[in-house]
């Protein structure tokens, strides 16, 4: 049976699902299509920030277990599609839905700057991501979950491959079957080995379901162990080495949705998932004690490591920021493997902290395509003089992700590094201690080269086809010169400003997060 | 006496009836419209017959209704019997063809010349009429008289796509030599297992096997069960029993391939069930005989290669009709694990693949009617030209693959969920999982020509097909995803369904 419901979570997920439909309908008038995106975003941010407070009071985990969970249909006999808040999901949607905010005024900018087909398309798929978003960060149980998890690929899909090029489809593929192969084979196996060995169970709760399965001996540690495995490599949207090679693949769809989602929404839906089925499906005291976690710490560390190394090497602008992320996904994931109350509030902080210096540096990659027709580092000599804003919002979500003061980097770090220490973990120190260096190798050098090398005088072509040909293949039907451009139009000016002050608020103002961080620890039993 | 006029008592028959009688007057319905409207008239009261009688099981205290034709004790005549597992395969079946007529209207008069109409409408309707009466029927030598109708019909509505593409005639030549070749199989069987037992009726033959002192070694009924075994494999085109079945929907009218994708092969597997579950019985079938080996090799070797088949095809109808194979190895590997949940996966299953197939079949045969063909070609750009179209089977597919709230995932749930409850039979839950992989593959072929690339030649002038072929496609298409979100019906009757034949009696 279908329920038909107003509470506030329900309505953060049907209230994209109607912009959907509006901006659909209003595709054939582009500016109030826009209006409408902007309206959903901004009434999708107040409902959402309007649950905050409940998740926020003291006595949230004292009514947790028996408050009801907001049920949208019965799908089999006695599975529900459920919603139920809970502290880690409230900083999901909230990043989400704000820097949805931020990105479709960024979005207006770059998709009319850069003359982008199926515009209307585009925004409604945009806006049924940002749905399947919703729901999933309000997930109640591992079948909803699992539910918004593959709507979130399928909305997705159509958004990198919008361009309709060869090589777009070609990567769409690679994009659409490693997330489905993952999904399917390993995690939708482990929901179901989940629901046949706890007799059904698949509500989340802090602690973890699999207590009496393991007491009564119906469930063994291998077998823990094996569910586990196939958790950790079924949730392909966090992009643990060696399942991540979608996301670069992603790298062919417009900037805004790199910025987005391959950066925020659907990578911080695979962590947030990840996250989410060690505290509330295996419980981390389970975890410890059975030993089935500890694997993770090295696999993430590797992915840590061997992403950094690789986005040294790329000098495609956005393949580095997406090796980049890779990397900076695995903190989340090494955070989180550490099993410890401090360890797994930091790694709630990093999904954060993450989020804004990463879109703000999409956002300037994307700027500096839309203005200057450039995708690769090697191009980007002097381009801080004739782009200042956008170079310097760089420049703040550079030092975020090496983690410096004051930006919001810097907050989540202090917390991972405060988790080694008190979990006594060495190599995750020295993982966090290597990537921060090789962090500033890749960043700091684009930097540099920005503010301080002259612009190559005899560089007059203005387009130079790269690897992926397809980054840059609109500046032939513009005859821009490359060396007579200024700042990105407008729009695309006014989000990287507000994002990349949002990185350096963060480091000041970080109360929201840190609160909903320590509630989300204080559920811990 | 007056018990005879009454529509209420006598549902089970008037199954058969209602169709036998009306599809030979539909010969009879002149040139126009008439047959159609007839036949629509026809399939449209036996759907709701088969809804009053799924009414009428669920509210029996003992779960089936017995109905003895002419009054005779069953010993001696025909009984039917109808439980919660044939009342919602008859739902299924009555249901698919009655949108299937609606359907058939526009694409038959482009397929096959006006002066045919009426015969095959006349054949259309009698081939529901068998598929109906295998399904209603409690006695097995009815089942194979009412398999003959059926049989024959088929072939004759499969040939009936001669006027499009000669090959129709060589496929229903193929299938009609295969397909009397199965159907012999099934008449030896039966005829062996009445030698043992001295009855027809399904569940005295039951009783008596299961008396019998060691029916395990006694000669006949291994032979017999041998021979229903391929038989039924041929019927219900069980890998590498198939052979017939890929040109036989490619060529077919479009409509045919729609309704026989849902109906055809899903009451071979109910005869399957019955002989498998009904006559011989768990024990016998699945634990003193290996026939849940032969059947999960034989059905997770079928998901794989015909996966990796259809993924290779290019014309839409073929890859539907290897995916169909495919899907049909799903509904055997559940009911071969022999528990609850993957006989309730099977069951289920047989109703939400023939919805998604139906529908995608439609899809098909509406490109089939703008454009004259369906290739991969065709399909390029189609997104916009014929969107509702597209959407259809793009849902469809989406089900195929099994992504949640579809009807493809109640199915796959129940099945992985059977599978890993069985002892050691998890590698068929990988299949099955690796089988909706396959179906990303093929499925996603078309989605990429359809809505990214762009039309060639006359593609670009298509417009929408006709309401009166995209309605009836999305009401299947929209019974796929309704069942989706909402599967606690289908599910519950499933369940049902299998316990009482894991329970043996009917």
């Amino acid at each position: 049976m279908i329920h038909l419901d107003v509470s506030p979570p329900l309505l953060a997920v049907y209230i994209p699902l109607l912009g959907a439909l509006l901006i659909s309908l209003a595709g054939r008038w582009p500016n109030l299509r826009e209006l409408v995106t902007l309206l959903t975003a901004g009434t999708l941010l107040w409902v959402v920030a309007g649950i905050a407070p409940t998740v926020l009071a003291d006595d949230f985990w004292a009514s947790f277990a028996r408050a009801p969970a907001i049920k949208i249909a019965e799908v089999l006999p006695g599975i529900w599609l459920e919603l139920k808040v809970e502290p880690l999901g409230m900083l999901f949607a909230l990043i989400a839905s704000s820097l949805w905010i931020l990105n479709s005024i960024y979005s207006i900018g770059y998709m009319r700057g850069n003359h982008e087909k199926n515009q209307t398309r585009f925004y409604v798929c945009f806006a049924l991501a940002i749905a399947s978003v919703m729901g999933l960060a309000f997930a109640g149980n591992l079948f909803t979950l699992f539910v918004f998890y593959e709507a979130l690929t399928l909305t997705t899909y159509p958004l990198v491959a919008h361009k309709g090029s060869a090589e777009a489809i070609r990567s769409a593929r690679t994009y659409l079957g490693i997330l489905v192969v993952t999904s399917v084979c390993f995690l939708l196996a482990g929901i179901i080995g989940t629901y046949v060995f706890t007799g059904g169970d698949m509500t989340f709760r802090p602690g973890g379901v699999f207590k009496r399965a393991l007491a009564d001996g119906s469930l063994t540690a291998p077998t823990l162990g094996i569910l586990f495995v196939l958790y950790m490599y079924g949730i392909g949207k966090a992009a643990l080495m060696p399942v991540h090679r979608w996301l670069p693949a992603a790298m062919v769809a417009p900037t805004p949705v790199s910025a987005l989602l391959h950066a925020v929404a659907v990578v911080k839906a695979g962590v947030f998932t990840v996250l989410k089925v060690i505290v509330y499906v295996f419980g981390p005291a389970v975890l410890v004690r059975y030993g089935a976690g500890e694997w993770l710490i090295y696999i993430a560390g590797a992915t840590i490591l061997i992403a950094s190394c690789i986005a040294l090497f790329q000098d495609n602008l956005k393949r580095r920021l997406a090796y980049s992320t890779v990397s900076q996904l695995s903190y989340v994931i090494i955070a989180a493997a550490l099993l410890s109350p401090l360890s797994i509030t930091a790694a709630a902080l990093h999904i954060a902290a993450h989020a804004f210096g990463k879109i703000t540096l999409f956002f300037a990659a994307g700027s500096i395509y839309t203005a200057a027709h450039k995708t690769e580092i090697s191009q980007l000599d002097g381009i801080g003089r004739r782009m200042p804003i956008t170079m310097a919002a760089f420049t703040i979500g550079s030092l975020s992700m090496i983690g410096l003061p004051p930006t919001a980097g810097f907050v989540s770090k202090w917390y991972l590094l405060q988790a080694t220490w008190e979990t006594d973990a060495p190599f995750v120190l020295i993982v966090v201690i290597l990537s921060t260096l090789l962090n500033a190798a890749y960043f700091l050098p684009i930097v540099y080269r920005a503010f301080f090398v002259a612009e190559a005088k005899h560089h007059r072509e203005p387009h130079q086809s790269s690897a992926d040909g397809d980054f840059g293949d609109h500046a032939d039907h513009h005859g821009h010169d490359a060396h007579d451009h200024g700042e990105a139009p407008w729009p695309i000016v006014v989000a990287l400003s507000c994002t990349a002050a949002a990185t350096i608020a963060f480091f000041f103002y970080s109360d929201l997060a840190i609160g909903l961080a320590t509630q989300l620890r204080s559920g811990l039993p | 006496m007056l018990d005879a006029f009454e529509i209420v008592p006598n549902l089970p028959v008037l199954v058969v009836t209602t169709p036998l009688i009306g599809g030979i007057l539909t010969i009879a319905m002149g040139r126009g419209k008439g047959p159609w409207a007839w036949a629509t008239l026809i399939t449209g009261l036996v759907f709701y017959f088969t809804v009053l009688l799924m009414q009428q099981v669920l509210a029996a205290k003992t779960g089936f209704i017995s109905y003895e034709l002419g009054n005779w004790p069953r010993q001696w005549g025909i009984e039917y019997r109808v439980d919660a597992l044939n009342a919602f395969i008859l739902l299924t079946v009555a249901g698919v063809a009655f949108v299937t007529t609606l359907y058939a209207q526009k694409s038959v008069e482009k397929e096959i010349p006006q002066d045919r109409h009426n015969f095959f409408y006349a054949v259309w309707v009698l081939a529901v009429c068998g598929l109906l009466g295998i399904t209603v029927t409690g006695d097995a030598f009815n089942v194979y008289v009412l398999l003959e109708i059926s049989s024959l019909t088929v072939y004759a509505l499969i040939a009936m796509g001669k006027d499009m593409n000669r090959q129709a005639l060589t496929a229903s030549l193929r299938y009609l030599i295969l397909g009397s070749v199965g159907a012999s199989f099934i008449l030896l069987g039966i005829g062996y297992l009445m030698m043992v037992t001295g009855t027809l009726n399904m569940e005295d033959m039951h009783d008596r096997l299961a008396a019998l002192p060691d029916a395990v070694h006694n000669r006949t009924v291994l032979v017999a069960f041998a021979f229903l075994l391929c038989g039924l494999g041929l019927k219900m085109a069980l890998f590498p029993l198939h052979m017939w079945l890929p040109k036989a929907y490619t060529y077919a009218p479009s409509a045919v391939s729609a309704l026989l994708s849902a109906t055809a092969t899903k009451v071979g597997i109910y005869m399957a069930f019955r002989f498998l579950f009904t006559i011989f019985g768990v024990g016998f079938s699945f634990v003193a005989m290996p026939a849940n080996v032969v059947l999960s090799v034989a059905a997770c070797a079928g998901i794989l290669v015909t996966g990796v088949t259809a993924v290779r095809q290019t014309n839409l109808k073929r890859m539907l009709a290897y995916s169909s194979v495919g899907q049909l190895g799903y509904i055997v590997a559940g009911f071969a694990l022999a528990n609850v949940h993957g006989v309730a996966g099977s069951v289920i299953h047989i109703f939400n693949h023939a919805m998604m197939k139906g529908g995608m079949f439609m899809a098909a045969g509406a490109i089939m009617y703008r454009l004259g063909r369906c290739d991969l070609r065709a399909v390029r750009g189609l997104g916009k030209r014929m969107p509702l179209t597209m959407a259809a089977f793009v849902a469809g597919g989406l089900g195929l693959v099994g992504f949640p709230l579809t009807a493809g995932f109640i199915s796959k749930w129940y099945l992985v969920q059977g599978a890993l409850e069985a002892p050691h039979m998890w590698p068929v839950a990988a299949v099955v999982l690796v089988g909706s992989l396959l179906a990303v593959a093929y499925t996603w072929r078309v989605v990429e020509a359809a809505y990214f690339q762009e039309p060639e030649g006359d593609s670009a002038l298509v417009t929408e097909a006709p309401l009166s072929m995209v309605a009836p496609m999305w009401i299947l298409i929209g019974a796929s995803v309704y069942f989706g979100v909402s599967a606690t019906f289908t599910g519950e009757i499933s369940m049902r369904a299998a316990k009482s034949l894991l329970g043996g009696a009917p």
